[in-house]
Parts: C-alpha cells; sequence; structure tokens
C-alpha cells in the first residue's frame, strides 16, 4: 500500500502535527515502504481468529467507589506552559 | 576506589552489608565515573547531589541492620521513569521542563529497598528506536568498539543509555523498558544480561508509555544474579495498574540453583532466517550444546508465525503509540510552541516537539486505526498476535524454555542504518516475546568476529521467570564472558 | 403502536407546502453516574470545586498514569440497562474514542464502541391523549465526561478546568422511534424517571448531570430517512421542545426551497428559541476507535447481574400498574404519578387516608398548579402530604365543604398550619344545621319573587339559589342541606 502525500497531510492533520512540504515528501516514501513491507500478514491465515485484547488472561480489578486522590491543583497546574489561578490557559477556543 | 565501579550488584550488596565499604564511597566513586564519560552521553540528567543523599541514608540504615535488599547500590533510571522531582524526558523535547509530582511504582520500588539513583539515562525519544540515535538529547555511544577499525558504535535501542552506563561501569545496574526488544537487544550489543519480564509482572504506572499492551520494564546488569536481584525488587502488583498481575513474587535470586538436568529447551526453527550471519548461527548451536552438556534436553520447535511477528508489531506498537503520545499537546506540561489558534497551537508543539521517528510511528498508527483501515491492519494484527501467542503455548506443552539468538547482529555504527524497515529488523528475533507478553533474557554468550559482544535468548512461559534465570544462569556460566571494554572515554 | 397514538403521530406532523412532513427523532442522554469517585481515578465527581481541585493526575493525563475502573459505576449502569428492560453483555470493552481537544486531557476518551456494556432494551412512554408509545433503547454505554473549557475570561485565552474530566457518565442512545417533540419530551421525561428511582443519576439538567443530544430529521411518510442535525446544549425539557420544533421547521424550509438538509452539529439558544450551527469548522471526524490496551475487557458475572436485578426497585411502569389496580386511577394519572417517585410518594401517602381518586386529583391539580406557581419540587412542597391528607379527611366528613378546602388550602401553602386548627381558627365548619340554612332560604325566597316564579318554570333556575345561599353562609352551608331546603320551601321535587 503506498500512500501519496495528501493522504500524509490528513493523517498528519489528524494527528496534530505540522509537516512541511519536505517532510510530506520524505514520509510519502517511508511510511508507503512500512506499508508495503506490512502487507506480508495479508498471506495469515485469519479466519476464525479472534483479534487479541489483552496479552495475560486475568479478569480486570476494579476500584471501590472512594473518594481517594484530587485536592491538590497545586500539583497540576505546576508544569503548565501558561496558566492563571490554577486553570490552563490555551488559545481562544470559538465553539 | 575505581575499582568499586567494576563489581557486580551481588557483590556490592555483600561488600556493602560486610562494611568493607560504604554506600556513600560506592556512589562517589560511580559519580566519579560518570563525570569522566561525557562522551557516552549516557544520562540525560546526572543526580550526584540525590545519590550522594541517599547513600547516607543507606549508611544509616546499614549501621542500624535495616539495610534493605538493595541497600547503597547505585542504579541508572531510564528517563522514561517519572521520578518525583527530577527532571523526566522520555527523551523527547515535548517534554521539556517536565518534573512530575510523582514517582514510578518501580523505582519507588527500588528507593522502597534501599537503592540509590544515580541520574537518568538516555534513551531512544518515547522508546523508539533500536540504536539510541532517535534520543532529542543526542546519541548514546556504546563503550564497545570495532576491534577492525575502532568506529564508534550504537549501544543498540531503546535502552542505549542504560545498557552503555553498566557497560561501561557507570552504575550497578540500570531500570529499562522493553515493548520489542528495548532491554534485550541493548544489552545483547553491550555484552549484558537483558531481562524482559512478563507482561504484568511490573506495573507500568508511571512510566511514559509507548504501547501499552506491549511495555515492560525489566533490569540491564552484568550478571544474572543482578537480573534476579533487581526484578525481586521491581516486580509485584500494583493496584494502580489495571494490567499488573497479582501473584507473589518470589525470590528469583533463591532460583538460581545452576541445575538444569531434564529442562526441555526448544529450539524454534523458524529463527533460522535468510542471510543470518554465520557467527550468529555458530553462537546459537553452541548455545545448544551448552545447555545439552549441563543436562538439559534439546527439542525442535516450531512457531509458525514467527515472521510475522516484526509486521504485526509494526501496527499495534504505532497504533497505541499515536494515541498515548495524543496527550502531549502543550496544554499541561512540557514543550508549548504558540499558534494563532488552538489547533495551530497544537500542531506547532507536536512538529517541533517530536522527533522523526515519533513522527513517523505517529503518522503510521494514525493512518491504520483511521476510517476504512482500521480492519484491515488493526485487526489483522491482532488476529496474527493471537496467533503468535498461540505458537508459544503450543511449543511450551512440551518445553519449558525456548533459546534464540538475541539480535541478527552486533552492534552497529550511528548512521549505518537509515532505512526504517531495516533498522526495524533488529528487533526480529525479539519481538516475538513481546507480542505474546511472554518473559525473556538476552545472556551475553561470546564475541563476534570484530570483538564485540553478541548474546542469546531464552523464551519462557508467562510467570515463569525462575525457569527463565535458572537456564540462564547455567547459559552464563557455560558461556563464562568475562570481556571488558576498555576504558577510551575516560 | 395502537390508534389513537398513530392519530397523534399524524397530528404531530409539519404540514408544508409540499405534503406532510414526519419529524423523526433520536435521542443520546448522557447521564452522570451518582458515583462519590470517577470513572478511572480516584478524584470527587462532585460538581463544583475550585479550578482543577477534582483532578488526579490521572485525570490530568499525566505521563505514565493509568486507569483503573470505578466498580460502582459499572454496578450503576447496570442497574439502569436493567431498569431499561436492556440486554446486559456479560463481555464488554472499553474503547478509546481519539480526537483533540483542550478539555480532553488524554487525547481520546475512555469510552465503550463495539461492545457496550448494555445493549437493546426499551421504554414505554403514555401520552396526555392516553395512548403509549414505545420507544426503543439501542445501547447504553460508560465513558468519561470532559473538562470545562471557559471562553470568556481572557480575551485571547479560554481557561480549562478538568473537576469534570473523567467522570462517569452513562450515554444512552435511543433508536429513532420518536415522531414528534411531545414525544421527544416524553422520553426523556420517563428516563429521568426511571433514573430516580433506580438511583443511578440525580437527573439533574439544569446543573448538567442528564443531557440531551437530540438528532432531528424530517421526512415525507414512508420515505427513507432523511439527513439529521445534531442538536446539543439543551439543558431543560421545555426548551427541548423548542429546539425541536425550531429545528423541523427549518428543515422543511430548507428542502421545501430545493435546499439540503447538511449533516452538522447545532447549538440551541435558549434565548432566541433557534437552532444554530456550531462555529468550530467541522472537520471530517475520524475518531479512531480501538480497544484501551491499558484496560482489560470487562467481565460480568450472570449471578452477579441477577443479583442487582433481584434489588431493583418498583419501577414506574410497575408503579403506574399497581395504581390503576389498587387505587383505581385512569392509566394517565398513575402515569403522570408513577413517573415522578416523589409525587408517587406523595400520592400514596395522602390516599392512605382519602379516596384515592379524589387524591390523585388534588395532587396532580391543586398541589402541581400551587408548586408551579411558586416554582418549587414537590420535595419541597410546603404542604406535608399527611397535612392534604388531613384536609382530604375532614372534606369527606363533611366538617368543610369542597369550596372551603380550596381556600383552606391556600392558607395552609401559605402558613403551613394544619388543616384542622385553620378551620377552627377561622370558624370554617359547614353548616349543617337545617334550622340555620332554612332562615337564610327563606329571607332569599321573600326578597327574590321574580325568580322564585322563573326556577317553578325551570328547576334548573335553582342553581342560583344555591349559589345565593352559599354566598350568604360564607360558603358554610353544607351544599347538600341547601339543596333539599331549597326544594322543600319552593314545592319542587326531591332528586
Amino acid at each position: 500500500m503506498s500512500i501519496d502525500q495528501a493522504t500524509v497531510r490528513h493523517i498528519a492533520r489528524l494527528a496534530r502535527i505540522r509537516v512541511s512540504d519536505e517532510e510530506a515528501r520524505q514520509f510519502e516514501g517511508e511510511l508507503s515502504s512500512i506499508l508495503t513491507w506490512v502487507e506480508q500478514l495479508e498471506a495469515v491465515d485469519t479466519n476464525d481468529v479472534e483479534p487479541m485484547t489483552s496479552v495475560i488472561e486475568v479478569d480486570m480489578k476494579q476500584r471501590r467507589d472512594e473518594v481517594t486522590d484530587g485536592g491538590m491543583p497545586d500539583k497540576v497546574v505546576a508544569n503548565a506552559p501558561e496558566r492563571e489561578n490554577h486553570f490552563f490557559l490555551v488559545p481562544k477556543v470559538v465553539e | 576506589m575505581t575499582n568499586l565501579t567494576k563489581l557486580t550488584l551481588s557483590d556490592a550488596r555483600d561488600g556493602l552489608r560486610g562494611k568493607d565499604f560504604s554506600a556513600v564511597e560506592l556512589a562517589q566513586a560511580h559519580i566519579d565515573a560518570i563525570g569522566q564519560a561525557g562522551q557516552l552521553n549516557a544520562f540525560v540528567t546526572e543526580t550526584p547531589d540525590i545519590a550522594l543523599e541517599m547513600a547516607a541514608r543507606s549508611d544509616e540504615r546499614i549501621a542500624r541492620g535495616e539495610a534493605g535488599p538493595l541497600e547503597g547500590v547505585p542504579l541508572g533510571i531510564k528517563d522514561l521513569f517519572c521520578t518525583k522531582d527530577t527532571l523526566t524526558t522520555a527523551s523527547s523535547h515535548i517534554l521539556d521542563g517536565f518534573v512530575p509530582a510523582y514517582e514510578s511504582t518501580v523505582t519507588a520500588n527500588l528507593w522502597r529497598d534501599g537503592a540509590v539513583m544515580l541520574g537518568k539515562t538516555n534513551c531512544d525519544e518515547f522508546a523508539m528506536g533500536s540504536s539510541n540515535e532517535t534520543s532529542y538529547y543526542g546519541p548514546v555511544i556504546n563503550p564497545w568498539r570495532r576491534a577492525s577499525d575502532g568506529a564508534q558504535l550504537v549501544p543498540g535501542g531503546s535502552s542505549g543509555g542504560s545498557a552503555s552506563a553498566v557497560a561501561a561501569r557507570l552504575c550497578l545496574a540500570a531500570t529499562a523498558t522493553d515493548t520489542g526488544g528495548s532491554i534485550r537487544q541493548p544489552g545483547a550489543l553491550t555484552g549484558l544480561v537483558g531481562l524482559k519480564p512478563t507482561y504484568g509482572r511490573c506495573s507500568r504506572w508511571g512510566i511514559v508509555a509507548f504501547a501499552s499492551s506491549l511495555d515492560q520494564a525489566g533490569p540491564l546488569t552484568r550478571s544474572v544474579r543482578d537480573a534476579a536481584i533487581m526484578l525481586t525488587s521491581m516486580a509485584g502488583h500494583d493496584a494502580k495498574d489495571t494490567t499488573s498481575v497479582d501473584l507473589p513474587v518470589p525470590d528469583y535470586e533463591a532460583a538460581l540453583t545452576g541445575d538444569i538436568r531434564g529442562m526441555r529447551i526448544g529450539i524454534p526453527k523458524e529463527y533460522r532466517i535468510d542471510g543470518m550471519p554465520a557467527e550468529i548461527d555458530a553462537l546459537w548451536q553452541q548455545g545448544i550444546s551448552w545447555l545439552q552438556d549441563a543436562g538439559a534436553e534439546v527439542r525442535d520447535i516450531t512457531l509458525p508465525h514467527t515472521q510475522y511477528a516484526l509486521p504485526a508489531y509494526y501496527i499495534v506498537a504505532p497504533a497505541e503509540a499515536s494515541s498515548n503520545l495524543a496527550r502531549y499537546d502543550g496544554v499541561r506540561y512540557g514543550l508549548r510552541v504558540p499558534g494563532d489558534d488552538i489547533t495551530d497551537m497544537y500542531e506547532n508543539t507536536r512538529a517541533a516537539g517530536f522527533g522523526a521517528e515519533v513522527k513517523r510511528r505517529i503518522l503510521i498508527g494514525t493512518y491504520v486505526l483511521s476510517a476504512g483501515y482500521y480492519d484491515a491492519y488493526y485487526i489483522k494484527a491482532q488476529k496474527v498476535r493471537t496467533l503468535i501467542k498461540r505458537d508459544f503455548e503450543q511449543a511450551f506443552e512440551d518445553v519449558d524454555l525456548i533459546l534464540t539468538p538475541t539480535t541478527p547482529n552486533a552492534a552497529f555504527a550511528p548512521g549505518e542504518i537509515t532505512d526504517p524497515v531495516t533498522m526495524y529488523l533488529n528487533d526480529i528475533f525479539t519481538v516475538t516475546v513481546n507480542m505474546a507478553g511472554l518473559p525473556g533474557i538476552s545472556v551475553p554468550a561470546g564475541l563476534s568476529s570484530d570483538g564485540l559482544p553478541l548474546g542469546l535468548q531464552l523464551i519462557g512461559k508467562a510467570f515463569d521467570e525462575e525457569t527463565l534465570f535458572r537456564g540462564a544462569g547455567v547459559l552464563e556460566e557455560a558461556a563464562g564472558f568475562d570481556a571488558e571494554p576498555d576504558v577510551w572515554w575516560a | 403502536m395502537n390508534e389513537r397514538a398513530e392519530a397523534g403521530r399524524q397530528a404531530a406532523r409539519v404540514h408544508g407546502a409540499t405534503g406532510d412532513w414526519e419529524i423523526v427523532i433520536g435521542i443520546e442522554v448522557h447521564a452522570q453516574v451518582s458515583s462519590k469517585a470517577k470513572l478511572f481515578s480516584g478524584a470527587s465527581a462532585d460538581f463544583g470545586g475550585e479550578p482543577n481541585d477534582h483532578v488526579s493526575l490521572v485525570d490530568a493525563a499525566m505521563p505514565g498514569m493509568l486507569p483503573v475502573i470505578n466498580e460502582y459505576c459499572v454496578e450503576q449502569a447496570v442497574r439502569t440497562g436493567l431498569g431499561l428492560n436492556a440486554q446486559i453483555n456479560l463481555h464488554s470493552v472499553f474503547d478509546r474514542k481519539n480526537y483533540f481537544y483542550p478539555d480532553l486531557p488524554q487525547g481520546y476518551q475512555i469510552s465503550q464502541y463495539q461492545q457496550p456494556v448494555v445493549g437493546e432494551g426499551a421504554v414505554e412512554l403514555d401520552m396526555p391523549d392516553g395512548s403509549t408509545v414505545e420507544i426503543g433503547i439501542e445501547r447504553l454505554h460508560l465513558e468519561q465526561d470532559a473538562g470545562k473549557s471557559l471562553h470568556d475570561q481572557h480575551p485571547t485565552a479560554s481557561f480549562v478546568d478538568l473537576n469534570r474530566s473523567g467522570v462517569a457518565l452513562m450515554e444512552i442512545v435511543s433508536k429513532p422511534d420518536m415522531r414528534s417533540a411531545d414525544e421527544a419530551k416524553a422520553y426523556v421525561s420517563k428516563l429521568r424517571a426511571i433514573l430516580r428511582y433506580l438511583g443511578t443519576c440525580d437527573g439533574n439538567m439544569e446543573q448538567g448531570s442528564m443531557r440531551a443530544d437530540i438528532n432531528v430529521s424530517v421526512r415525507h411518510p414512508g420515505e427513507p430517512l432523511g439527513t439529521r442535525c445534531e442538536i446539543k446544549n439543551v439543558n431543560s425539557i421545555r426548551f427541548m421542545g423548542q429546539a425541536i420544533d425550531y429545528e423541523a421547521h427549518r428543515q422543511v424550509d430548507l428542502l421545501e426551497d430545493g435546499g439540503q438538509v447538511v449533516q452538522e452539529t447545532r447549538l440551541f439558544d435558549p434565548r432566541r428559541g433557534e437552532t444554530r450551527a456550531m462555529r468550530t469548522k467541522e472537520e471530517a471526524h475520524d475518531y479512531r476507535y480501538f480497544p484501551d490496551p491499558d484496560l482489560l475487557p470487562l467481565e460480568l458475572d450472570q449471578a452477579w447481574v441477577d443479583q442487582i436485578a433481584g434489588s431493583l426497585p418498583e419501577l414506574p411502569d410497575s408503579k403506574k400498574a399497581r395504581f390503576v389496580e389498587q387505587y383505581g386511577l385512569s392509566a394517565y394519572d398513575a402515569g403522570v404519578l408513577a413517573d415522578d417517585k416523589a409525587a408517587a410518594d406523595y400520592f400514596e401517602t395522602v390516599a392512605s387516608g382519602a379516596d384515592p381518586k379524589i387524591a390523585a386529583n388534588w395532587v396532580t391539580g391543586e398541589l402541581y398548579a400551587a408548586l408551579n406557581k411558586k416554582g418549587l419540587e414537590i420535595e419541597a412542597s410546603p404542604v406535608a402530604p399527611e397535612a392534604l391528607r388531613d384536609l382530604l379527611g375532614l372534606m369527606a366528613d363533611q366538617t368543610i365543604s369542597g369550596r372551603i378546602a380550596k381556600d383552606v388550602f391556600e392558607i395552609m401553602l401559605e402558613t403551613g398550619e394544619a388543616p384542622l386548627s385553620i378551620v377552627e381558627a377561622r370558624g370554617l365548619k359547614q353548616v349543617t344545621d337545617t334550622g340555620a340554612i332554612e332562615q337564610i332560604v327563606e329571607e332569599i325566597i321573600a326578597a327574590n319573587p321574580d325568580q322564585v316564579a322563573e326556577v317553578k318554570e325551570k328547576p334548573k333556575a335553582i342553581g342560583w339559589f344555591v349559589g345565593q345561599v352559599m354566598k350568604a353562609s360564607q360558603g358554610k352551608a353544607n351544599p347538600q342541606a341547601v339543596n333539599d331546603v331549597l326544594r322543600n320551601k319552593l314545592g319542587l321535587d326531591q332528586t
């Protein structure tokens, strides 16, 4: 499967990564070769095979409904590039 | 004092308990060694003050007779483990300045047992790489050099900083993580023991995630015994990680009986790949003989889907990574590059913050999960994964351990491999183990014709690290690998 | 679907220039699980709080943080599923829904996509015309709420607060089975009633613990489904009706003018009573769902599900049936009362000492009107159910007349006094003493010879005399006694 630059730009947009023209050209080739290489999986007969959802066979442990965390807004925002009054700040969003 | 850095972890532990030297002396010796090894670029962050402070407290506990199992043992910590109040970057620009308010469960377990932190080791960015060339903080250099041309080499990846640091005697052992071979492959390329435990054996809580269903923490050490001691401390159930398993942690060191008589060792024919260097094959045959000589029974086995593990991995791991790395968005921590609006800010931040390999994997992962491709790629790969796991389950009905080479080649020079797929092939023998969630260990077994270390890998049943260690101990003993790199960097 | 329901649905169609248009409505309700802690973290799920105070490192999506599921939330989802007569899936999977938004710290929402914990079910609606309509439930799944962005705090920045981030929601998806705003309103009311009975969600729409996204499309009857628009931001049942009517007419106008409906998300503006397209550029959504590798599949035990099923309270439909059976109420009255647990409980207290039908009339009539006027919920009624029961008792034993009872009720509403003390203190007891009534009657007959002549011709005009006597007695005279005395004195047949 080879992909074109428009596809590279589309998935880069989905992934929120700006790509330059040069990067788009480079990724076009690299991603195409990776996708071509993984296509060998088509040779595997996977009829009646369940896709793996968990590599270990144990039941998921559950937590009790107790408030055990939170109450530390200082720590939550401590690493934020922009913050004010314990809020995170981002460029204005218009809905 | 420099000889203190030559000790194995177990010898150092015994020396500390016997008060042959102090934890502060041991820490200082390693701090000095790190200070001279800047060329290796093994550390992203050095924490000598923390090390000396922790060592002083270890000395107090030793004096009080309260020494923990790892009391006073100085370690390197892969920069993927979040360390409270100490910069944690995953070797990525996008985590610039990130200081966690929390300690990963695995490192917390180590500190609980008395270990001392020397610093945060360099790695491939977000653990994505097989050569440690993708780090934002520059490549790590392997202490081993090629005999023929003296060329500097990569230490393997992604735990290259941890591997170089342990191999160069900058720390007694180091933590590492293994998603597709990131402990075992650098272990093999630097002459170390590298252990990837069973998925679920160590908590993933507080470890920067790459691919959640594959990531597992483990140690890089200079002996099998050291690996057993490290895992005994690192492992254990953690209520904060739903995928960690609630099983008791055995004393792995006690499993090293040296007796493998009657043990059944499987040799998978599918690992004899086209174009495998003769010296790798020869080493493998040598390994088989060693185990046979020790009384093990060797059996040919088949793991029919082996060749599909790597391509399936390069769908599953990037898919999970593309989602795991979505949180690096410039809002709550790390790098932010301003933009005209929120989307602009995201795109600028992530373009500047991620390196080329990370971007490649995010894009591949995004693509294989996107509408119209999900079934053909992701679901297909997860089905193949089921088949790979089934292969192992069937094989383990007849054998106790499986022996393979760790890597298809010895260490290579930086820049020598530029094609992504060729680079990915470095993990061809290790990645199956991650796909099946099994434990695997690489043991240094010999030198290449160019004087470089090579490893053999043992693969065990899920949660049977004890048998794995027992086999590895025998392999280590038989190989008698005692080569060391020349100290050219100091 | 009975005939009456079909007739109601036809009446709800939009009459356009090109014929009738059928409105097709499907609703996604997000109901916050009434848990103490969040779905995957131990931070508080309470409303409010200082910014980023109800936030754990997991909710803030710090590197290396992992989700651990809250068992209570799972139980409430199952309980709700059982209350909706729905299929409980013993094996379900949590998926990641991937998209970027500042109030979504992980860059994905943990939700359930292909394998939800609850499958198909149904809700039965009682319409005011007496018809019943069944609305199919497509699924119910658990998911995380997002944080909150405040856009009005700063000229160039939005403020992000993650207190809501990770709070457990049940998304309850209906089939596109509704055909009018009234059905949609009845559906959400009914759903809210069921959730409140089960105690799995408090159903508070103003606070946002229950939110409805409404999918609206129109078509000529019998045609395939039209293109739908999703209306968000509808935070009351009243607005829901406005939003649907506006949107349906907008789509009809658009189509009849030769235009096309564009599939989009629209916001309801309650001040204008209009919907408008969201200003954010709609990008092609590609959420890249895949199973969350940090979580294992959710496996439930049938015995555990059965245990929950055995512990369910009486739900609105069974209560309604019982009210019809036990108290002889009309299906509609029974439904109205049963849909509100507090009203049903109130009614049953009143009915414990009064005629049930009269009790029902008073609760759904006088009491509802009074509460409505005061803007109070029934839980906060100034007249306790025991007091209303006593008032109806005074009526039943003829201590007071029905008219006086209404006056007493008004006083009870204002003062909270007990009915008997009001009646006694104000001398409102009914006059049954025939002598006193006869005196009044005689005075009125003497003073109104014309009316006396008229009533002899038209016996029905007796009503005028009754009114005069009641007025003269300040309403205290027993109406039956007045009637008897009047007929006697006027020489009319006794009835």
